[in-house]
């Protein structure tokens, strides 16, 4: 075991533990109300909501999945640059409204949004299900990251007991969340993010210099690597694969439970709409830190002897711990892996709070204890957050990662499903609910379909288009079929239903 | 709950606005950056070019924000 390393990442995990303890005292509030405990009780200003919604996207999946699939795959795992360059563009212009009805109505999740808005309880259970769903498998792959830095910190047990480190960081997680909410996260964000801009730069400046240079970096990489095939003609190829997977990655970002709450923890449209311009910064890291896949490649790490064991039981996951445990002193490497397992910490507690948000408020409350006080919403919230973590705790140790990863490939294809309601029905006052039902469940049929013709391994379709070939991401031709069905239904049922539209903010 | 102070009301809009798609035409023309030269400091084209859109994209948003923002309080 690497004992200095372990030792430092041991330190600096009971540092962020007392600041998730403490942080039920940050601007204090009536924890025993949902709002508060589980939106901060919307008071996140600019510099904090950049901290939180920085600390929830980038998660440490981010971190070690993005280089992996660099180092694996090449070019085509950069799409992530695109998909975080376009979402930042969406978020200016859909989701200050999106804040804006919450703010004006008390609501907390997406599904009471689309609930009221559409006057359709269905429709609100199908987002929330949808969110739910989408959620917990996010929440096992934080597990998978943290679980490939513990693992390279040396932890050689087998069975149950390797998974012992992961379960203490697990019940430390739980029991701040249940007390402080998503206060703890917020706080905890900070120093995430301090960690991870230390770890990056120093990577990106000692590997190079260790290599000789950037040229020498990406001449070390096979030119198929650098860049996408050239598609055959009949096909799109790779450009559509590419195009798609960004587009529709940054479309479905936002919809997913974990970042609307983030956004609706924020004391203003404004605050918001100050993000949208200053988030990238984080985008640039996400950049940087997809070279190191590249670097890990140059270095040969693949084939070193010592750092065999790790990647025949992480698989690609390895490669940026790998690329640490080589160019950095011990000491340092406990800097850069908690940087990475508090990077997981701070989303998964923000997607477990956000799953019991949405259980608790349009599962419970609206379909089975409608009469519940405030007070009893809150305590409900809090048991659920340890319901969902245990149960992603479980997902991990029993069954196999391979599972966590399908999931949350369907997880996307899912989420993105929630768009034209959630995103459209902010702006679009024509929409009818149960067009957007039905649209809804055939993008999802048609998604997962596709998936499932892929037998869950890939996300990218080869459609046949007038005889052209056109691979792109199952989740974006599932959203292109729900927004048809979506748009072609809502005049018809309309007319059907003879009731006005709904509303549009600013008109009632 | 507490009612906000101030209601945010229609936030004044820029005809800017429209510059927010271009990042969308740029990087989904994935044909017109999928190549090796002109590198920068060795590195090639693929990369450098997508992480100055990075840049572009936020001084485009922060630049549509700028100018709605000055329709109402600083």
């Amino acid at each position: 075991m690497n004992l200095t390393a372990t030792l430092i990442f041991a330190l600096i995990f009971v540092f962020v533990t007392i600041i998730g303890f403490l942080a039920a005292r940050w601007r204090a509030g009536d924890l025993t109300q949902l709002h508060e405990w589980g939106l901060g009780g919307r008071r996140f200003g600019t510099f904090v909501t950049w901290f939180l919604l920085g600390g929830d996207l980038y998660t440490a999946y981010t971190f070690i999945a993005v280089p992996a699939l660099i180092f694996g795959g090449g070019a085509i795992g950069f799409f992530a640059v695109p998909y975080t360059i376009l979402v930042y563009p969406i978020l200016y212009l859909f989701y200050p409204r999106l804040w804006t009805e919450a703010r004006r109505s008390g609501h907390v999740t997406a599904a009471d949004i689309v609930a009221a808005r559409f006057a359709n309880r269905w429709l609100g259970l199908a987002v929330s299900l949808t969110g739910l769903l989408a959620t917990m498998p996010y929440i096992a792959l934080q597990l998978v990251g943290m679980a490939v830095v513990i693992g390279a910190l040396g932890f050689h047990a087998t069975g149950i007991a390797s998974d012992i480190p992961l379960i203490i960081a697990f019940v430390i997680l739980a029991a701040f969340t249940y007390t402080s909410g998503l206060r703890a996260p917020a706080m905890i964000a900070v120093v995430k993010d301090v960690l991870i801009y230390i770890t990056v730069f120093a990577a990106i400046i000692a590997v190079p210099v260790a290599l000789g240079g950037m040229g020498h970096v990406f001449s070390a990489v096979p030119t198929s690597k650098l860049l996408l095939p050239t598609p055959p003609s009949g096909s799109l190829g790779s450009y559509s694969a590419y195009a798609t997977l960004a587009l529709g990655s940054a479309i479905a970002l936002f919809l997913y439970p974990h970042s609307i709450t983030a956004i609706l923890s924020s004391s203003s449209a404004a605050v918001i709409r100050r993000n949208a311009a200053i988030l990238p910064a984080y985008s640039f890291v996400l950049g940087l830190l997809a070279l190191l896949g590249f670097m890990a490649a140059a270095m040969g790490l693949g084939a070193r002897p010592e750092f065999a064991a790790g990647f025949a039981r992480f698989g690609t996951n390895y490669a940026v711990p790998a690329l640490f445990l080589a160019v950095f002193p011990s000491w340092f490497v406990g800097i850069a892996f908690a940087a990475i397992a508090i990077g997981a910490l701070v989303p998964a507690a923000i997607m477990s709070i956000a799953a019991a948000n949405i259980f608790t408020r349009n599962i419970w409350r609206a379909f089975l204890h409608p009469a519940c006080t405030d007070d009893e919403e809150a305590g409900v919230a809090k048991l659920v957050s340890l319901g969902v973590k245990v149960g992603a705790l479980f997902f991990i140790i029993f069954l196999p990662q391979q599972y966590a990863i399908q999931l949350q490939l369907l997880g996307g294809i899912w989420i993105i499903q929630t768009a034209p309601a959630v995103m459209l029905g902010l702006f679009c006052r024509w929409l009818n609910g149960w067009a957007l039902l039905i649209g809804w469940a055939l993008g999802i049929g048609c998604g997962t379909a596709m998936a499932a013709a892929l037998s869950f391994k890939a996300a990218v379709y080869p459609l046949t288009f007038f005889g052209t070939i056109v691979p792109g991401y199952a989740a974006f031709y599932g959203l292109a079929l729900n927004l048809a069905v979506s748009a072609v239904l809502s005049p018809v049922l309309n007319r059907v239903a003879g009731r006005s539209p709904a509303p549009l903010i600013g008109q009632r | 709950m507490k009612q906000p102070a101030e209601l945010p009301q229609r936030a004044p809009r820029s005809w800017l606005r429209w510059l927010l798609f271009a990042p969308f035409i740029a990087m989904l023309d994935v044909g017109s950056y999928n190549r090796i030269a002109p590198t920068l400091g060795g590195i090639p084209f693929f990369y450098w070019y997508q992480l100055l859109w990075i840049l572009i994209a936020a001084a485009i948003i922060f630049l549509v924000h700028r100018r709605e923002r000055g329709g109402g309080a600083a």
